[in-house]
């Protein structure tokens, strides 16, 4: 087979390996490829600590997956016996409430970790070109997330869990003509039941798989470009790069350690904090609680769901509002990746982070009086900043000339 | 091959992906349709209710299809307030009259058309709204003595479920 290979198709046996390592690479070239993508891949020498969110994301995900399979061994997903299978993993299975308080927490701090990951990409321009699939990819899975964390907080089968359920499956009602239709489909019923908690728990274990599969595709597609840095410069020459192992894999350790340490604070001390009272009274159809909150990561987009006096607009413009965040690379009009030398885009993105905060904790407060109206101005905002901010500052704005990464670590060496 | 081979080989093709396309596509019918309530949720189910306990002024919550059903012992004014209302007051124009079998009984589902809490106002401690009839916690929206919406969020009026008169203080619904 030396002769030219008129499929056009290219692949080699060839191993770099000997012996058994050598036998299984030649077969199955997974080996080298992690050899390539994991210990020798190049990474810009600036990285920040910003730069381990992703791989901190990664591993609450795969905790959640391992804690998962073990409360699933214990949940029983029907409306009967829902709420009295957590409760006897809580009181009788051993080490069930360790089981179940990791999995309720780790969620909550796997959506801390993508919104500082989010935050990074913002802020230093990780979503222009040429990384625009890779930030989609990671938009993709943000919104999986969402739909993996509401299929999950039904399972409970306590108050909130069936409350929250009902309103946020209403949302499609406002649908126009065929909105009932899907309802109905999507409960299985006329109301959230049995039927409803049954293929809500299929469905958070699909979609949990699905975004395992979209953090393949995020991966090859970071790694076909490699990763932006805080100058959002590329690398000039190889000096200005540093190889993944040991540098990077001992950097991210570190932050993971201090990460999942308060991740242990948190579990131990106070397991109950980012959750809700009332999702401990079991579910009741007849009776709606005096205030709905969905849980914390929601708040922003709940807030912008009513601040909106139309269901249907609201509904909208709380999609609208995530698929924006999509949209950035091709709204956003400027040649230069890194606020750090964009003087009026860094105020426009840090004014943005602001307002995330105001509208979470605007989504908290009962719709009525001035929180409406402070909701609304935070909704103006989201809306301002990507449709009309984003391509503006970039034709308006003067940016500074970007350094290059040795440059900018040297300066950052004289300051110290 | 012939030019006339080629056509002919791109319409096979065309053909045998568009069939099988269909194909794979219909797969989705019962699928979909599984997901959809079942004969027994289907089972309409109907309620009787005997009204005789209900004090003028006060209500009564029923289940019915495992929704709640708001059935309310309207007090004279404010079957007069629902009735002088005037319809281009109204997010929803429905006149009072329609909306009930006989002035006194008010039937409505317990459902905040926005997106489904249970609204307050069946208690007499509850918040009753601006207008005297419901109020929706969830997202404020306030509906009147006769179950209409007048402000906040929701769309529509508190649906009517189908019923009927089976004595002077019996109903059945469904």
């Amino acid at each position: 087979m030396s002769s030219k290979d008129p499929h056009g198709y290219k692949k080699t046996l060839s191993s770099p390996y000997t012996g058994v390592k050598g036998w299984i690479d030649s077969r199955l070239p997974l080996i080298r490829m992690m050899e390539a993508e994991y210990l020798k891949f190049p990474v810009p020498k600036s990285l920040n600590y910003f730069w381990s969110f992703g791989g901190i994301a990664m591993f609450c995900l795969i905790g959640l997956i391992l804690s998962g399979i073990f409360l699933g061994m214990h949940y029983k997903p029907s409306a009967a016996e829902a709420f009295n299978s957590v409760e006897r993993i809580m009181r009788d299975v051993k080490f069930g409430w360790l089981v179940r308080y990791l999995h309720m927490n780790l969620a909550s701090f796997f959506f801390i970790a993508v919104y500082i990951h989010i935050f990074r990409a913002l802020y230093f321009g990780s979503y222009k070109a040429p990384r625009e699939l890779v930030f989609i990819f990671g938009m993709l899975m943000f919104f999986l997330m969402m739909g993996t964390a509401f299929l999950g907080y039904t399972l409970p089968w306590g108050q909130m869990s069936y409350w929250g359920a009902t309103v946020i499956t209403n949302l499609f009602s406002a649908i126009p003509i065929v909105g009932d239709a899907i309802l109905t489909t999507l409960l299985g019923d006329f109301n959230v039941s049995d039927a409803t908690v049954n293929r809500f728990y299929v469905l958070h274990w699909l979609l949990a798989f699905a975004i395992v599969g979209l953090v393949v595709f995020h991966v090859i597609t970071l790694h076909m470009t490699g990763s932006n840095n805080p100058t959002g410069m590329e690398p000039q020459n190889w000096d200005e790069t540093l190889s993944f192992h040991p540098y990077m894999t001992i950097k991210d350790t570190k932050a993971m350690v201090l990460f999942f340490m308060l991740v242990a604070f948190v579990l131990f001390f106070y397991p109950n904090i980012m959750g809700h009272s009332d999702n401990y009274i079991r579910a009741n159809s007849m009776v709606t609680p005096a205030h709905i909150v969905p849980e914390w990561y929601f708040l922003p987009f709940y807030a912008i769901l009513r601040a909106i006096p139309d269901k249907l607009g609201g509904v909208l413009a709380m999609f609208g509002s995530i698929a924006l965040v999509g949209l950035l690379p091709w709204l956003d009009t400027s040649k230069v990746r890194s606020c750090l030398y964009r003087p009026i885009w860094r105020i426009c993105i840090l004014l943005f982070a602001l307002d995330f905060f105001v509208l979470m904790y605007m989504g908290a407060k009962p719709a009525e009086g001035i929180y409406v109206i402070i909701s609304r101005v935070g909704t103006a905002y989201w809306f301002l900043f990507f449709l009309v901010l984003a391509p503006l500052v970039g034709y308006l704005e003067t940016p500074r000339q970007p350094l290059t990464i040795s440059n900018f670590l040297r300066d950052k060496k004289a300051l110290n | 091959m012939s030019e006339q081979n080629t056509q002919r080989r791109d319409f096979i093709k065309l053909a045998s992906m568009t069939l099988g396309g269909v194909g794979a596509a219909s797969l989705a019918i019962p699928f979909i349709s599984s997901m959809q309530p079942g004969k027994d949720a289907l089972a309409l189910a109907s309620t009787e209710i005997d009204l005789s306990p209900i004090p003028e002024g006060q209500s009564l919550t029923v289940i019915w299809r495992g929704k709640p059903v708001f059935i309310r012992h309207r007090l004279n004014e404010e079957i007069q307030s629902a009735k002088e209302t005037k319809l281009e007051d109204l997010k929803d124009a429905q006149e009072d009259s329609s909306r009930v079998l006989q002035d006194k009984w008010l039937v409505v589902l317990g459902v905040c058309t926005h997106l489904g809490c249970v609204p307050l106002g069946q208690k007499s401690t509850d918040a009753k709204g601006d207008y005297g009839g419901w109020f929706c916690p969830c997202h404020g929206s306030h509906y009147d003595t006769s179950g209409r919406i007048r402000k906040g969020p929701a769309p529509t009026n508190l649906d009517v479920p189908p019923y009927t008169f089976l004595s002077e203080n019996k109903i059945k619904i469904g």
